[in-house]
């Protein structure tokens, strides 16, 4: 994480980093646009899951008057179809990664490199992120004429969703950090993982809206970092919240962005004081 | 008679290289744990708003489950473990080892790997299927007992066919790792009745990717839905999809350079 390099003024260093950030965002874009089909491949894979829970939910809304619990297929077509990019945004650098990082021994590459090992999976996946919208734009299409999404946001929703939708990115970015330091311990952290997602799929508005959760699992929700990556970003565009809702949304992305980061600080000093490269 | 006494040998030596990692199992256990219980999670958020699905009560989608999980664990033990390893090896140059060897080189490619954890998935699938069956009031006669199996065999025979279609696509586009994520995301269709889809995708889950076959089927042969003539159109299916894959394997090959020619 650290080298001997002479450090750079403040001001340079801020400068130095805006420089990085949009080259290795650059390299990114033109790295992932050479794999379109694979890309897309992924891209399909992805979106079979939505479209699962979208006609299951569909068919029970028309089986039941038009609605569950007052949603109705529309809602439920613009609900999922807005999920579609909200995932699309939350891929980061996943936990079960770090495990590839270790073993191939490019960690010990990676150590030598004078920012914060954050830096270079943030960047470059954020670049990554402007080829996967670009690719995601003719599905949402697709999809959209399929299932015809009923969507009509204000102004503020539409800027509040731009926005939020990076935020799950960050938070989403810093809990799988924190969890791929499990790879330091055991190489079998795959449970674990595995463990993580169920929860995350149950809590954040993945499996279903969690409007249609048990309130108990609705007010648990508030509490923890899952909601802000999937159910607020995905409800600030196809639901009418609250001016105050929105903004109190942003807000946990923020604090639940810092408690991550912080969260991961403590594990990577942990983690990397049991680390001996291989071959070493 | 050669094929099985190779596929045999393979699977033998497979299974004490496995052997050798044992927490495996237990790594594997809690993840097929995880599994389930996310599934029935899902079952019983969609009941607790409804009481039937298109006609399905939740112990019939139980037994659904039941088998979308166990046919996806046989998967994972014997399909998917060869594919990966096939996509790896094109990619890789390696292919041409297999390619040498005397014997036929699609069967060589299909049964090199067993991944024989993930039996646990298997059993999983299967536990949930009698729970779900035991909740279905008709009976199941011997005659049911054997429709199932039977479609379930060729439903293994359909997903091992379109498996191999997608990996031969590695011939001509080599960087193909995101086709797993893919069949995985298209899989998951199994898990509710073919009929709730709407018509573009039930026909494409059907005869596109055959999950419909693969698991709507056995599993309707067990809740009395089956009527013979599926029976009969899935077996005819089977035949040309698996006469199919051959061809486009003897195609592709021909297409294949190797990685020192």
């Amino acid at each position: 994480m650290s080298s001997r390099a002479a450090s750079l003024p403040e001001e340079g260093r801020l400068r130095s980093l805006v420089d990085f950030y949009s080259t290795q965002m650059r390299t990114s874009v033109v790295a992932q646009l050479q794999y379109r089909a694979a890309n897309y491949f992924y891209m399909l894979g992805m979106v079979a899951e939505p479209v699962i829970y979208l006609v299951v939910w569909s068919t029970i809304a028309e089986q039941h008057g038009g609605a569950v619990n007052g949603i109705t297929a529309g809602q439920f077509a613009a609900y999922y179809i807005v999920w579609t990019l909200v995932r699309n945004m939350n891929i980061v650098f996943g936990a079960p990664f770090w495990e590839w990082r270790i073993r191939e021994g490019r960690l010990a590459g990676d150590l030598l490199r004078p920012l914060n090992i954050l830096h270079y999976d943030l960047a470059y996946f954020a670049g990554w992120k402007f080829v996967v919208v670009g690719l995601w734009l003719p599905i949402a299409v697709g999809l959209s004429a399929v299932f015809h999404p009923d969507l009509h946001p204000s102004a503020l929703e539409i800027v509040v969703f731009i926005i939020a939708i990076w935020g799950a990115y960050f938070v989403r970015s810093m809990f799988q950090a924190t969890l791929g330091m499990l790879n330091f311990w055991t190489t079998r952290g795959a449970a674990v993982f595995d463990l993580y997602m169920a929860t995350e799929m149950l809590l954040s508005g993945r499996l279903v809206p969690l409007a249609l959760m048990p309130g108990w699992v609705q007010t648990l929700a508030n509490f923890l970092p899952f909601k802000w990556t999937f159910g607020f970003p995905i409800e600030s565009l196809v639901s009418n919240l609250s001016t105050r809702s929105l903004l109190l949304g942003l807000g946990a992305q923020v604090m639940w962005t810092v408690i991550g980061y912080v969260l991961f600080t403590f594990a990577w000093r942990a983690a990397i004081k049991r680390f001996s490269a291989v071959g070493a | 008679m050669n094929t099985l006494r190779v596929g045999w040998l393979y699977f033998k030596v497979g299974v004490l290289n496995e052997l050798q990692y044992r927490v495996n199992f237990f790594v594997q256990l809690l993840q097929s744990l995880i599994q389930v219980g996310t599934g029935l999670v899902m079952l019983s958020l969609v009941y607790s708003h409804t009481t039937e699905l298109n006609g399905w009560k939740e112990s019939e989608l139980l037994s659904l489950l039941g088998v979308q999980i166990l046919l996806g664990g046989f998967i994972h033990t014997f399909i998917q473990p060869n594919m990966e390893l096939l996509m790896q090896d094109v990619q890789q140059g390696t292919l041409d080892y297999a390619l040498t060897k005397p014997e036929d080189a699609q069967i060589l490619v299909s049964v090199r790997q067993v991944r024989i954890w993930q039996v646990v998935e298997v059993i999983s699938g299967l536990v949930l299927l009698i729970v779900g069956l035991n909740g279905v009031k008709s009976s199941i006669g011997a005659v049911d007992a054997l429709a199932f199996a039977f479609a379930l065999g060729i439903g293994g025979v359909l997903v091992y066919c379109f498996w191999l279609i997608l990996t031969i696509g590695a011939f001509w586009v080599v960087r193909m790792e995101h086709v797993l994520e893919l069949f995985e995301g298209i899989y998951q269709t199994g898990r509710w009745p073919v009929g709730v889809y709407p018509g573009w995708l039930r026909y494409s889950v059907t005869f596109l990717v055959p999950v419909a076959f693969a698991v709507t089927v056995p599993a309707q042969a067990l809740t009395s839905r089956l009527h013979w003539p599926t029976l009969v159109l899935s077996v005819g299916f089977g035949v040309v999809l698996f006469a199919f894959t051959r061809w486009f394997w003897r195609f592709g090959l021909r297409h294949y350079s190797g990685a020192s020619a």
